[in-house]
């Protein structure tokens, strides 16, 4: 094989990640491989919804009330066509939950992306201002951080919500949902990025830098932001669970997204009146599929930190 | 009877870690006589602590003893159940650890961890206990003593703490205390003062010491002999005033070349050029063969083993081979 | 320790003042109160009449202050849509919140503590990995999942527990207690868990880390090099120094239960403050939404404040003077 330069460096960087302990310690943990795969799998299938699902259950004029309520395919009154039974609008169960976990995978990356930004910005400004400034949003954050996230999620939420009225709740409800989440978790990333900056603030190269006229703003980006990215990335993966969480339990309690493009909470919600009648699978199915799919990003994020730790190694 | 208290043969303790396994200590020997003071030195990652902590029994999994016995007034230790080996700490072995305020539980009171460790191994009672542990304050130099018991460790100054730390090793009566690195978390002022107690306290006492350090000017002060431990083996081990004057082997003598003293002027300190080899990469034949001026062919292939030089037993090829250095 | 005391009792003043600032707004500008409580017949000098009545057209800042004095003393204004006072709402349904949340809570710790050090000081028991993993199910799994699953195995299949309401309760001096009665006791068990399932594993896994930290610590080798019995180290000596983060977080966490209670409340049909609450977001019914609000917050500055006044009082290196 040629041996150019730039062959040699992507050779020896993958030899380099594949002799690293963070690798090692990944091919070490059955239970974190299966997690990544898992993870995987449904980013996958969340991603190619519309190709790989049976139904478009969002098309309301493909659903039909005679299909309606139908159990599994396996049972007796089941038909193969529905292989998880259909809802009570007649959408098939499996193609819901596809599209389902689309929506709450996308409102979960979303607004995690949000609070990282958000939380990062704040907490640069923080740490590089000093100040009043670093005193008062400090001060914001601990406050905040003495509520619980879902609670101010629900609260903003729920306030939008009420005084939207009736409005377009369809296309609003992302937004909403996002913004909201997103104000409930950024504190975290504000914290972390706010003492690394508060560390490098003093270094001579942002003397230096100040010296020559550079803005220290953009060289601190370009120099905390790498030393913190181990710990924001732990952080956005816990993140990332608990955000899905977060949109199903406002979906479920009425706030969230509303049901005629449903994520996987509001499923649930619509379905928890039917398990006293027996059709168990319009919640139990969409419940499944949040409960795995969180409990694996979980894992991924519990390996992370453990790998990351450097008090571990 | 016989005099010696303790008894180490061809210790062997190894770490198993993700990229092979660790010897830390690897076929260390000697022997201790009742009321004699021991000085274990070395540079960091010499050895010397674990060393203490497997006599002691405190080596933490997955690290273990590999090979070689240790035995205490006759019998072996080493491989003692856990729960036996339990009561010969406090009771037969004390320790004593370098930083006093970290060995101190902060949320209770000096008198309480006293009391406590008499009582789990003297079975008398709890005035009993107190009164013992006030006497043993005492001891130490600790004023007022029957007024500060009550104190909590954080009320205490650092030398105060150690002064607590050894009335606390030395509670139970044991026969032999190690003290491992007790004054290098000290101040120097203080560091002369606590190795002048913990050698007095030891003595009236009647318990044999252990003293790691990498102090040699500690080990002058208060040892009877010294042990040099490099790269986890033995250099050289003998009498102390023997060791200082004359020592043998390079390594030791590249030591004591670079303590300063107030009476040598003008002479440059000699340094040993390089450092000690990491666990991980020891050169086979001796560990100190690269760094070594006289080192011979037969230096980088093999261990040398250890002879009697004089007072002193070392372990070189060119002792071997040529006797005692003057 | 003086100064530290009035130092934090000015902090939670102040953030009390911020969230009564947010409340009013709420309160005065969503939707239009006067709109709220009149009919559609009602003349727009009626109207004016009643807004002067209410004070809407006093300046705002007087607006505020009447709103949080009227707070302070109770009044809470009254919900559109039940026209009740709402400070009395909420005292009806408050008993019930409470209840839940302290069994919830006892649960948590009287399971959480007990795992939490069995699973530090025996790391590779089979019994560990178990409750590893229900570990993770806690963390992972939303509570109203959980709930809906308890429902699912104990009130429809079988069909031991009830899925929803209070049962009986008894009424002692203005609290109305369910613990008195065997249905109310029943009707209890299934949100208890639910609610105190998040919290009981999160107790446990502090639990098993703060331990397996200070068992690593210095004086934890030296109690060993003394000889101390295993009982002594690990309870006397370990569990001890666990003790403090863990009661400062689950005091702190006391706060959180009150609040996902809105989740467990809605599950189970508890008729609490929460399920109040989330009915009155439904019906756009302010000044439900904006008590509940002030309601909470001062709960939360409230316990965050005592505990960092116990913290200090009970920490002997920071209540001893040093010598």
């Amino acid at each position: 094989m040629p041996m150019n330069k730039e062959t040699g460096r992507k050779m020896s960087l993958i030899v380099r990640i594949l002799d690293s302990d963070i690798w090692y310690s990944f091919t070490r943990s059955k239970v974190t491989m299966i997690a990544a795969l898992i993870t995987f799998l449904i980013f996958a299938s969340a991603l190619f919804a519309p190709i790989i699902s049976p139904h478009n259950p969002f098309d309301l004029a493909s659903l039909s009330l005679m299909d309606s309520l139908l159990p599994p395919a396996w049972s007796a009154e089941g038909d193969p066509n529905y292989l998880l039974g259909t809802d009570d609008q007649g959408r098939d169960v499996l193609s819901t939950i596809l599209y389902g976990s689309r929506i709450s995978l996308a409102v979960g990356l979303v607004s995690v992306a949000f609070a990282a930004v958000l939380g990062i910005t704040l907490g640069l400004i923080a740490g590089y201002m000093g100040g009043r400034v670093d005193a008062i949003i400090m001060r914001i954050a601990d406050v905040q951080l003495s509520f619980p996230a879902i609670l101010i999620a629900l609260l903003i939420a729920g306030t939008v919500n009420a005084l939207a009225g009736g409005m377009d709740r369809e296309r609003s409800a992302f937004t909403v949902l996002v913004i909201s989440i997103g104000l409930s978790f950024w504190v975290q990333y504000a914290r972390t990025v706010r003492s690394s900056t508060l560390v490098e603030r003093n270094k001579e190269y942002v003397q230096a830098a100040r010296l020559i006229g550079l803005h220290p703003f953009l060289i601190m980006l370009r120099h905390v932001l790498p030393n913190v990215m181990g710990p924001v990335l732990v952080i956005a993966t816990i993140n990332l669970a608990l955000a899905v969480i977060t949109e199903a339990t406002l979906s479920f309690l009425g706030v969230g997204i509303p049901g005629t493009q449903p994520s996987l909470g509001t499923m649930i919600r619509t379905g928890n009146d039917f398990l006293f009648s027996g059709e168990w699978w319009i919640t139990l199915f969409p419940g499944a599929m949040l409960a795995i799919l969180v409990l694996a990003v979980n894992l991924l994020g519990d390996w992370l930190r453990d790998a990351l730790n450097p008090k571990l190694r | 009877m016989s005099d010696t208290l303790l008894s180490v043969k061809n210790l062997v303790v190894e770490f198993p870690t993700r990229r092979g396994i660790l010897t830390a200590v690897d076929n260390v020997s000697f022997d201790l006589e009742r009321g004699e003071v021991l000085g274990l030195v070395g540079e960091s990652g010499a050895g010397k602590s674990i060393t203490g902590s497997a006599v002691i029994g405190l080596i933490e999994p997955p690290g273990r003893i590999a090979a070689g016995t240790v035995h205490l007034a006759g019998q072996r230790i080493d491989n003692l159940p856990s729960e036996k080996m339990r009561r010969i700490r406090g009771d037969k072995i004390g320790m004593v650890f370098q930083d006093p305020l970290s060995s101190l539980n902060p949320l209770y009171s000096v008198a309480e961890q006293l009391v406590e460790t008499i009582l789990t191994h003297k079975d008398i009672s709890k005035k009993q206990a107190r009164d013992r542990a006030i006497e043993l304050l005492d001891e130490v130099g600790i004023p007022a003593a029957d007024l500060r018991i009550d104190d909590y460790p954080h009320q205490f100054s650092g030398g105060m703490r150690q002064r607590v730390v050894i009335a606390l090793a030395l509670c139970a009566d044991p026969e032999l205390i190690i003290a491992d690195e007790p004054t290098t978390a000290l101040d120097v002022s203080v560091q002369s003062q606590i190795v002048s107690v913990l050698k007095k306290v030891c003595s009236e006492h009647g318990a044999s010491v252990i003293l790691i350090t990498h102090d040699i000017g500690v080990i002058a002060e208060v040892a009877d002999r010294v042990a040099v431990l490099y790269s986890g083996r033995m250099a050289e081990i003998g009498p102390v005033r023997d060791v200082i004057k004359h020592p043998q082997h390079p390594y030791t003598k590249g030591l004591m070349g670079s303590i300063p003293t107030i009476t040598q002027e003008g002479d440059r300190l000699t340094q040993i050029p390089g450092s000690m080899p990491r666990l991980t990469d020891r050169p086979p034949g001796c560990a100190f063969a690269p760094r070594c001026e006289m080192a011979m062919s037969a230096c980088h292939h093999s261990h040398p083993s250890e002879e009697n030089v004089g007072t002193a037993r070392v372990a070189c090829h060119l002792i071997t081979k040529m006797g005692a250095v003057a | 320790m003086l100064a530290f005391i009035i130092k934090r009792f000015v902090q939670s003043l102040v953030v009390m003042l911020v969230v009564g600032l947010i409340a009013f707004v709420m309160f005065r500008f969503v939707g239009d109160p006067v709109d709220q409580m009149v009919g559609l017949e009602t003349s727009i000098e009626d109207r004016e009449r009643l807004r002067e009545a209410l004070g809407l057209n006093a300046p705002l800042p007087m607006q505020y202050w009447n709103f949080i004095s009227s707070a302070a003393q109770g009044d809470f204004g009254t919900s559109y849509q039940f026209k009740r006072p709402v400070a009395v709402m909420l005292g009806d349904r408050l008993s019930a919140t409470l209840e839940l949340a302290i069994v919830s809570a006892i649960f948590a710790l009287c399971a959480g503590i007990p795992m939490g050090v069995f699973t530090a000081l025996y790391k590779d028991s089979v019994l560990t990995k178990l409750f590893q993993a229900v570990s993770l199910v806690g963390i992972s799994l939303p509570t109203f999942l959980i709930g809906i699953l308890l429902i699912y195995v104990f009130s429809v299949q079988l069909q031991w527990l009830p899925s929803f309401g209070r049962g009986e309760v008894v009424d002692i001096a203005g609290w109305s207690t369910g613990l008195l009665t065997s249905s109310g006791l029943k009707a209890l068990i299934l949100p208890a868990i639910t609610l105190g399932l998040f919290q009981m594993t999160l107790i446990m896994r502090l639990v098993r880390s703060e331990m397996m930290e200070i068992l690593r610590s210095d004086f934890i080798k030296f109690a060993r090099a003394r000889g101390l019995t295993p009982r002594a180290v690990h309870f006397g000596h370990a569990l001890k120094n666990t003790m403090i983060p863990v009661i400062t977080i689950t005091g702190l966490q006391l706060g959180s239960i009150i609040a996902f209670a809105i989740i467990t409340e809605t599950v189970f049909q508890w008729p609490g403050i929460g399920l109040m609450f989330l009915q009155a977001v439904q019906d756009v019914d302010v000044p439900i939404m904006a008590a509940y609000l002030l309601m909470i917050a001062f709960l939360f500055v409230f316990i965050n404040l005592i505990v960092d006044i116990l913290y200090v009082v009970v920490d002997p290196r920071i209540h001893i003077e040093k010598a």
